[in-house]
């Protein structure tokens, strides 16, 4: 299975490749079509293959290895005792080093299902989430089925498979499903690689890309969705690019699904090129406000339009991000 | 680990334990506390339960508690059923001079949490022993002005038949 990634920010699984006697004949039309082009077009062979066209199989192979590795979702690997025990290292972390503070918990409706909708900072090591998970368990304990969609790749990366104790689960609208169904409070970022990635001078600024999954997702399931607005995140490395470019170039768009090959300045690395092996974050101070819930039908009417109901949420979550900027005295420091 | 914290108030046990005996108001004096609710019909007294979170550093910890040991104007003990493992105490005592000396202690901890949970406990245990001794002070401060008020009520009770 692979990954296709739509505009919905919601990432939706689909199959890599054809499967039995359906991939027999497509593999074999397809090796028609390339020798009937080799035959007409013969000056193609002897021009040398760019570089980016030399990675692309290489590219492939990866991206069916991320693939095979996205483990099947399943809610009861999330482990609360696991997620008890663990409470104390991400509070160290959490306190020490991003000496974070998470306001406004009390606004998380205390039962049933809710759509959580963040802002997305700080790279691959997303510091943001783990304050967020830590203040969010204390607060309503571990009992409370809570879970986080990410990025695929995170979740077929090696030595991650923690995550899906945490509640972690592959982003896609299936998943949601499922986590909402079950009562769960459900976090999102719609924003996903796109936002995660954005240069430092524009850190202030929340940017889903126009991804309204997630709002779609709060009316079929008739959730309420609770803003969790935060900043600092990407001030714990300086980020330069999103390398959107850089990655069409090599073509990870179309074989990794990733629309985005970051660079950044980032410890111990210097100069970080694609995040993969991720890097030190700054002890940047992380702030994190949680809004009041937004009931879709109640405020919007019973047939609302999902285009004015983005750009409140987008304006609300803007505006306390503004609000939390104009509090910070320095980068980093807070 | 277990952070304890005393001080001496001038005023009996009765005064004090106007505001230990009653958990639903330690919002108003305990430091650090964020939410401190009844859970369930029992509002004080042995079996009654409560949420409550107390803020240290970046998070709000705490859970569900349950009053384990209720001895009118000596003891008041609870233990957690929920959240961060933790074992808290009030203690009165009577003394010859006078005064009351008044005792909080609580037991927290996160049971196989490893290094972690016992490094963790030992970074948060300024922060609690700050909260505990607030609160103490705060708790000397109410009784004491609670004291101090009954006093001047007595004495104006006993000066206006003479006059």
């Amino acid at each position: 299975m692979s990954t296709i990634e739509t505009e919905t920010g919601l990432n939706v699984s689909a199959p890599s490749r054809p499967s039995g006697a359906k991939a027999k004949t497509k593999a074999k039309a397809k090796t028609k079509t390339k020798a009937k082009a080799t035959k007409t077009k013969p000056t193609r062979r002897s021009t040398p293959p760019p570089k980016a066209a030399l990675a692309l199989p290489l590219l492939k192979a990866l991206a069916r290895e991320v693939s095979r590795r996205i483990p099947v979702a399943n809610l009861d690997d999330r482990d609360p005792d696991y997620i008890r025990a663990s409470l104390p290292r991400a509070w160290l972390l959490s306190s020490l080093w991003f000496r974070g503070e998470v306001r406004g918990l009390g606004n998380i409706p205390e039962s049933g299902p809710v759509l959580l909708v963040g802002n997305h900072s700080g790279g691959n090591l997303t510091p943001d989430t783990i304050v967020f998970t830590l203040a969010f368990s204390t607060y309503f304990g571990v009992e409370r089925a809570f879970y986080q969609l990410a990025h695929n790749l995170v979740m077929s990366a090696p030595g991650l498979g923690f995550l899906r104790k945490f509640g972690t689960v592959a982003a896609s609208s299936e998943n949601a499903k499922r986590a909402l169904d079950s009562g769960a409070v459900l976090l999102v970022y719609p924003g996903g690689d796109h936002e995660v990635h954005r240069p430092i001078w524009e850190a202030n600024r929340i940017d889903f890309g126009g991804r309204k999954g997630f709002i779609r997702q709060a009316l079929a399931h008739d959730v309420p969705i609770v803003p969790v607005v935060s900043i600092g995140g990407q001030e714990t490395s300086l980020f330069l690019s999103r390398g959107s470019g850089l990655a069409k170039l090599l073509g990870l768009d179309r074989s990794l699904r990733l629309k985005v090959l970051p660079i950044s300045l980032a410890l111990p690395w210097g100069i970080n090129v694609g995040d993969f092996l991720g890097h030190i974050p700054l002890p940047s101070k992380i702030t994190i406000e949680t809004l009041a819930p937004i009931n879709l039908r109640q405020e919007f009417g019973d047939d609302p339009d999902v285009d004015e109901i983005y750009s409140h949420i987008t304006r609300l979550m803007q505006e306390t991000l503004d609000a939390l900027a104009g509090e910070r005295r320095f980068p980093v420091i807070g | 680990m277990k952070v304890l914290e005393r001080v001496d108030v001038s005023a009996p046990p009765e005064v004090i334990w106007n505001y230990v005996g009653d958990p639903a108001s330690y919002l108003h004096f305990i430091s650090g506390i964020t939410r401190w609710e009844v859970q369930g019909d029992q509002q004080s007294g042995l079996g009654a339960r409560y949420r409550m979170l107390m803020r240290v550093r970046s998070a709000e910890i705490g859970g569900l508690i349950e009053v384990v040991e209720y001895a009118e104007l000596a003891d008041l003990a609870w233990s957690s059923v929920t959240g961060l493992d933790q074992r808290g105490r009030w203690r009165l005592r009577e003394r010859p001079d006078g005064l009351t000396r008044v005792e909080l202690a609580l037991a927290y901890g996160v049971a196989g949490s490893g290094l972690a949970g016992w490094l963790s406990e030992r970074i948060a245990a300024p922060t609690i022993r700050g909260h505990l001794r607030r609160s103490l002070q705060q708790l000397k401060r109410l009784a004491e002005h609670d004291q101090l008020r009954d006093l001047a009520a007595q004495r104006r009770e006993n000066r206006s038949p003479a006059t």
